[in-house]
């Protein structure tokens, strides 16, 4: 059975159907990858899913598990991580901080306790500290462990993003333009980042307009238009589908 | 975080132990408690405002509660003073948690529009209760009685409030550094962020407004046996604005920038005093001042300047 499944997934704001009667499944241990021009509707198939939108019809099904109309918080709880297109960095705290967070729901959120700072939870912080800075160093962000998040320049704030959505451990992680606004080197050392992830056992959904990168890190490509599922199937079948060189290059190509 | 924020509590102890021996007299003694009691309200009242971002503009109308249970209760009832007090507290927490559950279910900052309300609707119901409260009047309060040992003098007070104070400055310290506090600035920072990794929003706006609620609460008590004497200028609205004038000033998600805040406007009034009837319009304008040049207030723009920021 595959690890996400969503089925006929639509969406509508007023008159406009974002997303209409898209349906795939993921398999646990892939690297998915969601294209199409700008407005396809790729990011709010994210949205979606992760339940930041609430789906107007449709089903979304996590190992078995209906999780359309589930908040963001309870989707944590099953293992779904996301970064964002637009930065969503707590400005408010230092990057290992928003590293830490990531953690919150492998921590003791209890009040009380952490008022009267119990050496327990002091402990597992200081753990988590460790384990944070360890993660900035996976994602190439090792220099940064003690910088305020608002002095960081974008291309490493998009990486503490990936950094905070992996502290949290999660099956599937959905990564929303990691690469867009960086340059070229920066580009392709998230793509080796995304590589070590999936390598690392968690099934990446990657949304992104970098087509190289795409192509060579994607096993299976989902390719929208209008809000509508044009295509799906591997890079070399999507390269030759005659549907999706038309949205892309124009009818005529 | 660094690991030395806890030096700022070693201070304001060595402050607090200190003070009550330099005062010249017991005016500025009295001044020092009253300034505790506000630093403690104000500390509850930044980690609502500064760390987790909602503002409360009905804070005083929280202290009115606590204060009036603890003048009405004992008086009428014969309720212990302490029994009256924790009785004010839980039913200011039960209170907030009731306004603020639907509130926080709303997109946007409806909790500065509803705790308006609400302070104007405590403060009004405590003038006119006459017969419990005094009306407009006030009334007084029975003395606090600590285990057979009776508060009565200044310097008592201050000591009692002095702990008080040094406790909360450090439990705030404690609870902005863990889980539960990084996920109150994380949803400040990005309230989507902080859902997507799990945190859930409502519940914590919720639990910090109430504990802030019930801080205020547990102060507006201990104010009023300290001053034996409740009126509901307590709860007043210009009241509430006063609290958040100190954390503002004093800096917003600064624990001891809350202690500076809560300090200096304190003072200000005394020093003001001589403005007669000016006192208001001095009092503006050193607010409009202080937001033109120390937009993040005074503590956190100092430490930027002076140190490596905090």
């Amino acid at each position: 059975m595959s690890l996400l499944a969503v089925k006929d997934l639509s969406i509508h704001f007023g008159g406009v159907k974002a997303v209409q009667n898209v349906s795939f499944n993921i398999d646990a241990g892939i690297v998915y990858s969601v294209i199409g021009p700008n407005g396809a509707g790729k990011t709010t198939l994210f949205n979606l899913i992760t339940g930041v939108y609430k789906p107007t019809t449709g089903e979304i099904k996590l190992d078995g598990e209906a999780i359309h109309g589930k908040s963001p918080n309870e989707l944590a709880v099953r293992g779904v991580a996301r970064t964002f297109q637009n930065l969503q960095i707590c400005m408010n705290m230092s990057a290992i901080e928003n590293v830490m967070v990531g953690a919150h729901l492998r921590l003791d959120r209890n009040l009380v306790k952490a008022a009267l700072r119990f050496p327990g939870l002091k402990k597992r912080d200081r753990e988590l500290r460790d384990e944070a800075a360890q993660l900035m160093d996976f994602v190439g962000l090792a220099q940064y462990v003690d910088t305020r998040a608002d002095a960081m320049s974008y291309g490493a704030l998009k990486r503490l993003e990936i950094a905070r959505a992996l502290a949290m451990k999660p099956r599937l992680i959905f990564l929303d333009e990691p690469a867009a606004g960086l340059n070229p080197k920066e580009t392709i050392e998230v793509d080796h980042l995304v590589r070590k992830i999936a390598d690392s056992g968690v099934t990446v959904v990657l949304v992104e307009h970098d087509m190289k990168m795409v192509m060579n890190l994607s096993d299976r490509i989902l390719v929208l238009d209008y809000g509508k599922k044009l295509a799906e199937g591997t890079g070399e079948e999507i390269r030759k589908n005659p549907d999706v060189i038309a949205a892309y290059l124009g009818a005529h190509a | 975080m660094k690991k030395n924020v806890y030096n700022g509590l070693y201070l304001v102890i060595a402050i607090l132990l200190v003070l009550p021996f330099v005062l010249p007299n017991s005016f500025y003694l009295d001044l020092a408690v009253r300034m505790a009691i506000n630093a403690v309200i104000v500390l509850g009242l930044n980690l609502l405002i500064g760390f987790a971002g909602q503002i409360s503009l009905g804070h005083a109308g929280f202290l009115g509660i606590g204060a009036y249970a603890s003048a009405v209760l004992p008086t009428h009832f014969g309720w212990h003073p302490l029994l009256a007090m924790g009785a004010g507290a839980v039913a200011t927490g039960i209170l907030a948690a009731l306004v603020a559950r639907p509130i926080f279910k709303l997109k946007g900052n409806y909790l500065a529009m509803a705790t308006l309300g609400l302070g104007i609707i405590i403060s009004i119901a405590l003038r006119n209760e006459a017969q419990w409260t005094g009306g407009p009047d006030g009334m007084p309060v029975p003395a606090m009685g600590l285990f057979g040992f009776e508060l009565s003098n200044d310097k008592q007070w201050y000591w009692v409030v002095a702990i008080l104070l040094s406790v909360s400055v450090w439990a705030s310290l404690n609870l902005i550094d863990s889980p539960f506090g990084r996920a109150l600035r994380a949803l400040h920072g990005s309230e989507v962020a902080s859902q997507v990794v799990g945190v859930d929003v409502v519940r914590y706006k919720v639990a910090i407004f109430v504990l802030s609620a019930v801080f205020a609460s547990l102060m507006g008590s201990v104010t009023a046996h300290y001053v034996g004497f409740v009126s509901p200028n307590f709860a007043d609205f210009f009241h509430s604005i006063e609290l958040v004038t100190m954390v503002v000033i004093g800096g917003m998600a600064s624990v001891y920038g809350s202690l500076v805040g809560a300090v200096l406007l304190t003072a200000l009034p005394q020093a003001l005093a001589t403005f007669e009837g000016w006192e208001t319009v001095v009092f503006g304008a050193i607010l409009m001042l202080s937001m033109i040049f120390l937009p993040k207030g005074l503590v956190p723009t100092l430490a930027a300047k002076f140190g490596k920021g905090e």
